[in-house]
């Protein structure tokens, strides 16, 4: 089993890569989706609506799956299979991140905004420093779950010719045949970098706990 | 590359065919997720130290492993140790299992809910615990749990076309052997891609609809 160790690490670089990459994304995405929602503007509004439900809607395997065989029929070139991966996933983990960041913002008591706009606060000031430090605490628990998701989800770029952990495991159950210690070895490391992802995610969310008023 | 109709029209039965299997799929994992997680739910509730830490470790492990990856697993060791069983049950098995790690989650939050003094008066009524367990806690612990519950067949439904890497026949993998042959894969992969969502957007307002039920009933 150990000499399967290099091969499948050097998978799990390529996992944390994409994982990475479309959380970077996904909260790219979600940040532009979510201004569109709150926005008053109809324009704006449905686009994002039509974007959170589209991705929501439908399964990841399929929208990488059209992505990486439907997609580039149509578009007059091909993305490389990692960037598709990031693109998609991130993409499909954007409008799951919108749909927390939105309930977060709503959460934070209506008079919060009235009380910024009375100040005559401008409105990056009224997002940056009054609503969201109020919506930090309800935002980071979900998105840890969601970027748990988005690792476990990154194992689909495998089947699209991305070397991460699954295809090298594919790669390797079909020259050695050992297939319980393979995907058992798959299993742990996916395990081990979930644990440490939500360990990051709590550190972050215990210095976050007190943005308002920290200094006691 | 331009969309084809009447190719189009032309697979949609074979898709249609394939959907069946997704939604067999869905349901029957589904139950087993439902039945498997009030198993571990109930196994929590047990004032035993090591049968809660185990229960734990078995969840959490579920959920923070890939889907795909519980599934190759099982798909390719089954056998090993003498279990031959089609890749469609292998399927709805892993699916059942992984789900339950959540319904479990679902089930304990609702039991939560059920105030303690609710146990001690049936226990002062004489009740045994597995009586007080299922005519008592139950039936107060699931009505408020029903759309969350809902929330996981959506996602479990969103979830199948990954057993199209097992070999199971179902929408996703019928698409993608119309396309491997035809060489067209826009049609068949759309039209996969909207019927997911057809179904996911009638099931979402549906379980918004009994939230609303529950909600008003309360």
């Amino acid at each position: 089993m150990l000499h399967m160790l290099p091969m499948m690490l050097r998978g799990a670089l390529v996992t944390g890569e994409v994982t990475a990459g479309a959380i970077v994304v996904a909260s790219v995405a979600s940040s532009c989706a979510v201004a569109m929602r709150l926005s008053t503007l109809t324009a704006l509004d449905w686009p994002a609506r039509v974007y959170i439900e589209l991705f929501r809607g439908t399964s990841a395997l399929i929208q990488l799956f059209w992505a990486f065989y439907a997609l580039p029929l149509v578009l007059p070139f091909r993305p490389s299979p990692i960037i598709t991966a990031i693109v998609v996933l991130g993409l499909n983990g954007g409008a799951y991140g919108a749909e927390i960041l939105r309930g977060a913002i709503l959460s934070v008591p209506r008079g919060q905004h009235d009380a910024a706009t009375a100040l005559n606060f401008s409105a990056t000031t009224k997002v940056f420093r009054v609503v969201l430090p109020q919506a930090w605490p309800l935002i980071l628990p979900p998105m840890a779950n969601l970027f748990i998701d988005m690792l476990k989800n990154s194992a689909l770029a495998g089947l699209v010719q991305v070397t991460d952990i699954t295809f090298n495991a594919q790669i390797l159950q079909e020259s050695t045949l050992r297939n319980a210690e393979v995907y058992g070895l798959a299993l742990v490391i996916y395990f081990i970098m979930a644990l440490v992802l939500a360990g990051f995610m709590r550190l972050l969310e215990r210095r976050m706990k007190f943005p308002v008023g920290a200094r006691i | 590359m331009m969309w084809n109709w009447s190719f189009a029209w032309h697979i949609l039965p074979t898709i249609l065919h394939g959907m069946v299997i997704t939604i067999e799929a869905t349901i029957l994992g589904m139950l087993l997720a439902l039945v498997l997680g009030l198993f571990w739910a109930g196994l929590l509730l047990l004032p035993n130290r090591w049968i809660f830490w185990s229960t734990r470790g078995i969840t959490e492990f579920i959920r923070d492993t890939p889907l795909l990856i519980q599934l190759f697993f099982c798909y390719y060791v089954l056998p090993e140790i003498g279990i031959t069983i089609p890749a469609l049950l292998t399927g709805i098995t892993v699916l059942g299992i992984n789900y339950s790690a959540y319904t479990a989650e679902v089930y304990r939050a609702g039991l939560q809910n059920i105030p303690r003094g609710q146990w001690d008066a049936a226990k002062a009524l004489n009740f045994t615990t597995w009586q007080t367990f299922t005519r008592i806690i139950l039936p107060q612990a699931i009505p408020p749990i029903v759309p969350a519950m809902g929330n996981n067949l959506i996602a479990m439904f969103k979830d199948t076309p990954l057993l199209s890497t097992i070999t199971v026949m179902e929408m996703l993998d019928r698409a993608m052997i119309i396309g491997d042959k035809t060489f067209r894969y826009l049609e068949p992969l759309t039209m996969v891609g909207i019927l997911f969502l057809i179904i996911s957007l009638m099931a979402s307002a549906l379980i918004g609809f009994t939230q609303r039920k529950i909600l008003v009933r309360r």
